[in-house]
């Protein structure tokens, strides 16, 4: 066998209080295709990131050797420089200038400063021959659809003589004949001996283009597979991807059975103006009294979506279908409607949507009620220091002073304050997007046990979580997003991550 | 701050090191104070006392009126994170509009000034339309109506130039002061009802910050040491006093001054203790999370923009009356003065921060640098290049503060 193009050994790379990538080795033959896999959060993308220099020498441990030589980069433009071309998933190129623009940006054709156009145009044609998309040069991105746009991204790669291309989830967004298109193009390069390295969800694309397989879990490499010896097949990928113990961390809930369905949604689909694209298909689903319904998916599967086309919407999606809150039709204009039909909807980004950073803990726990702490719209400031010492002591949010930014609390705290927000509106249906992502254990648990009471009181949760055990740990029935669609509905006796994982990359 | 720490910090060390530390911390909140004393402690030994004198502060705080009342509603449009460009010569042609009512058409003066803050109003909705509705940049929307606005005073008064103003009820908005209280045998040569209202003001605070030291210490909350509240409240009830002592000298307080303190309460209440005030903040402090607390952003928006339409109406009116006329050019510039005191007072661009009475503070301080330099005959050209530089120092010391914080 020839020696490998790439070799990366013993990689850890550590954040503050997390290790990322635990020892990782991660080897890949010339002139391959190389598929890596894993759940969220298993380190794929921090793997490459630390590949194509985002994260600089010196930053992590352990060794690049690439292209026979051992690596040090210290930013993107050194990785590049080497031939190494990373695609993300969100496409970094400018959409109103042209094509040919952009897949020269950054990297001219050009004489004592000045731009030969003429030339550029000739060789973008070539560029855009050899990825096989025929369209003009000179139209704009923003007028290409997706597919396109990312035959671009990676037609730019390739004028730069890359010779490791990395893909990250690149069919995410395309529908199945753009997806097939990009596949082919691949095999296509494979064969003018471009190695290219693909991060994917997509299990069924991944046995169709590997030649191997490598499965990442929890930061580490759990096996690589080599697809030419039948060693790839579905359920192998998945048992590798999920074979975590089940750590016994969930606190035990008596269930005292089910009341009525309080929601339900029929035929629910959402058009996104802004993407230009159907975000939900036909989406059917009920929620019960007193009941965590778990909705399990990858990132992306069209969840938070979902919630938030639930939760008032928002984003401004063209909705149709139908929605009942005790078999009452509902058609909620604004998150203000929907709050005071009884609905609650806790953000996956407390940050970026979910907390008023600058302000303190008191203010944005009454934030979304602040009518009931007020008389003629005046704010008692004595009862809102009550209450916000109330849900300090309750939900055990540590901080000295409930006037305490709430940018300066940890993120376990920070989520506790979401929650105390959202339960000082009382809502009948409780929505979690993410309700534990990037917060300590002890922290989870306490929001476990948080749950269970709250459904015992008769409150509704609907759980949006892409970690297995916990969606396994928590819910009465989950429901499988993939796609903008439900691809399946499993009650907990019957839920395996194997089964979820393989709902969830249909 | 847990009562372990706050008794911690009452023992934490002499008086000299407790005032450093709370200076240092709170740096940001006392820096604009702190600013205005000192220029008017340098101007009033540049002009040997002249800056101070009775007659040269009560001019100044008249000067300050149109523009603080401007200021006041800016804050607020750039707490939200907008901005309105409008408001100058909207102030401009409400003012113009008001003179021609009262003049052309004869209508009294209280029937004149509620018709002029509703049209301003209606003029702030209408800016706010494309902004909320249509997610137009409020720079651009308010562009348009600076440029509508001005073309509207130029229309209004192009048949006669200069409106003259007869109505004396009107014209003492700007121009008079408040009555006094008949002699009583002492303190005959001041304006004694002035002198009353400043002692009820400084009981007042005294009483307020003693309520709310105690509230806050019953919920063990941080309060400041003991040595320094005191400090504190002797500070401000000197400063109040000896400013009402000045006025009392003069004429006593002008309706300017009245109306500005009157404003400066109702916006600072609103913003600091109603549901309203409240959300105005969190929209500034993030749109989205206050959008999905069940906040309606858009009559955020409206609101806002409204109540700046009828701040402009009003800096109009205090304008028109000083003047006692209308004329083609009046606004001018008005929009940018108010920006700058409102940054000068402490109020972020990027949303969410910024007190109503930091706005004041920093009106008072831009008038009191074109006051102090007037005083000194200095070049008009050479008091613009002052100003802006005042204006970049207070907020580079802004966001310097605000990234070591």
């Amino acid at each position: 066998m020839q020696t490998p193009i790439l070799e990366m050994q013993a990689i850890t790379k550590e954040f503050p209080g997390v290790k990322a990538l635990k020892d990782v080795s991660f080897k890949v033959a010339r002139g391959e295709i190389h598929c890596l896999v894993g759940e969220n959060g298993a380190g794929k993308s921090t793997l490459m990131k630390v590949l194509s220099g985002v994260y600089p020498f010196g930053s992590y441990s352990g060794d690049i050797v690439f292209d026979g030589e051992v690596q040090r980069f210290r930013s993107i433009r050194d990785s590049e420089r080497a031939g190494i071309a990373i695609i993300y998933q969100e496409l970094a190129l400018i959409p109103d200038l042209t094509v040919y623009e952009n897949i020269f940006l950054g990297n001219e054709i050009a004489q004592r400063g000045l731009i030969n156009w003429n030339e550029t145009i000739k060789q973008a044609k070539q560029m855009l021959d050899m990825v096989r998309l025929s369209v003009n040069p000179e139209a704009k991105v923003r007028d290409l659809g997706v597919g396109k746009q990312q035959l671009v991204e990676i037609a730019k790669a390739l004028s730069r003589n890359v010779k490791l291309l990395i893909l990250d989830e690149p069919t995410a967004a395309l529908n199945e004949d753009d997806s097939e298109n990009l596949l082919d193009l691949l095999r296509g390069l494979r064969e003018q001996g471009v190695t290219c390295i693909m991060i994917s969800h997509k299990l069924k694309e991944v046995i169709s283009i590997a030649d191997s397989v490598t499965v990442l879990r929890d930061g580490q490499t759990i096996c690589t597979l080599d697809a030419h010896k039948g060693e790839v097949n579905e359920q192998v990928l998945i048992k590798h991807m999920v074979g975590r113990e089940l750590d016994n961390i969930y606190p035990k809930r008596e269930s005292q059975g089910f009341g009525d369905i309080i929601l339900q949604v029929r035929d629910w689909n959402a058009y996104s103006p802004a993407l230009g694209r159907q975000v939900l298909h036909n989406i059917n689903f009920h929620v019960r009294r007193g009941e965590i319904v778990g909705f399990a998916g990858l990132m992306g599967s069209g969840r938070t979506e979902l919630a938030l086309s639930i939760f008032g919407n928002p984003s401004g999606y063209k909705l149709s279908g139908e929605l009942r809150l005790n078999d009452i039709p509902q058609h909620f204009q604004q998150p203000e409607d929907a709050i005071r039909a009884g609905i609650a909807y806790v953000s996956e980004d407390r940050k970026g949507n979910g907390l008023v950073l600058i302000q303190d803990i008191k203010q944005n726990i009454t934030l979304a009620n602040l009518q009931a702490i007020s008389r003629h719209q005046i704010v008692d400031d004595n009862a809102e220091i009550r209450i916000a010492n109330e849900y300090r002591q309750s939900i055990n949010i540590k901080t000295p002073s409930i006037e305490q930014r709430v940018s300066k609390l940890s993120g376990g705290n920070q989520q506790k304050v979401c929650l105390a927000k959202w339960l000082f509106v009382a809502p009948d249906i409780l929505i979690l997007d993410e309700p534990t992502r990037g917060i300590d254990v002890g922290a989870k648990f306490e929001i476990y046990s948080l749950m269970n009471r709250l459904v015992s009181q008769g409150m509704s949760i609907i759980m949006i979580s892409s970690e297995l055990p916990e969606v396994l740990g928590m819910s009465d029935r989950i429901y499988i997003v993939s796609s903008g669609r439900i691809t399946g509905e499993l009650p907990i006796e019957e839920a395996t991550q194997e089964k979820i994982m393989y709902l969830a990359t249909l | 701050m847990s009562l372990q720490q706050v008794q911690e910090q009452g023992r934490s060390g002499s008086f000299i090191s407790d005032l450093q530390r709370i200076l240092r911390e709170n740096i940001r909140e006392y820096a604009m104070y702190i600013a205005l004393f000192v220029i008017m402690v340098v101007f009033a030994i540049l002009t040997k006392g002249v800056f101070i004198s009775s007659r040269n502060l009560s001019n100044l705080l008249n000067q300050t009126g149109y523009i603080a009342v401007l200021a006041v509603g800016m804050t607020l449009v750039i707490v939200i994170r907008h901005i309105d460009l409008s408001v100058g010569f909207l102030a401009g042609f409400l003012g113009a509009v008001a003179a021609i009512a009262l003049s052309s058409w004869g209508l009294p003066t209280l029937i004149v000034i509620p018709m002029v803050l509703i049209l301003g109003i209606l003029a702030g909705l209408i800016t706010a339309f494309p902004v909320a509705k249509l997610g137009i940049p409020s720079f651009v929307a308010s562009l348009a109506g600076w440029l509508i606005f001005r073309g509207a005073l130029q229309v209004v008064t192009a048949g006669t130039g200069t409106i003259i103003i007869s109505d004396d009820s009107f014209n003492a908005i700007g121009n008079a002061f408040i009555p006094d209280i008949p002699n009583i045998g002492i303190l005959n040569e001041v304006h004694k009802l002035t002198l009353l209202l400043g002692v009820a003001a400084i009981a007042w605070f005294v009483y307020s910050e003693i309520q709310n030291r105690k509230t806050k210490i019953s919920y063990q909350f941080e309060v400041l040491p003991f040595e320094i509240f005191v400090l504190k409240l002797v500070f401000i009830s000197v400063v109040v006093g000896a400013i009402t002592w000045i006025l009392a000298n003069y004429n006593g307080l002008s309706w300017t001054v009245v109306i500005m303190l009157l404003v400066v309460a109702v916006y600072h209440f609103v913003s600091t203790k109603t549901v309203l005030g409240r959300h105005i903040y969190a929209v500034g402090g993030n749109p989205e999370a206050a959008e999905l607390s069940g906040i309606n952003v858009k009559r955020i928006v409206f609101i806002v923009f409204g109540s700046m339409g009828m701040l402009s109406a009003l800096s109009g009116i205090l304008y028109a009356s000083r003047l006692q006329s209308a004329t083609t050019t009046a606004g001018t510039l008005f929009e940018l003065d108010a920006i700058a005191a409102a940054y000068v007072g402490g109020v972020s661009a990027a949303g969410g921060v910024g007190k109503v009475t930091g706005s004041i503070i920093g009106a008072l301080v831009m008038t009191s640098l074109t006051s102090g330099m007037n005083l000194m005959s200095v070049d008009i050209a050479y008091q613009y290049i002052v100003r802006g530089a005042v204006l970049a120092a207070a907020v580079i010391f802004d966001v310097y503060t605000r990234r070591s914080s």
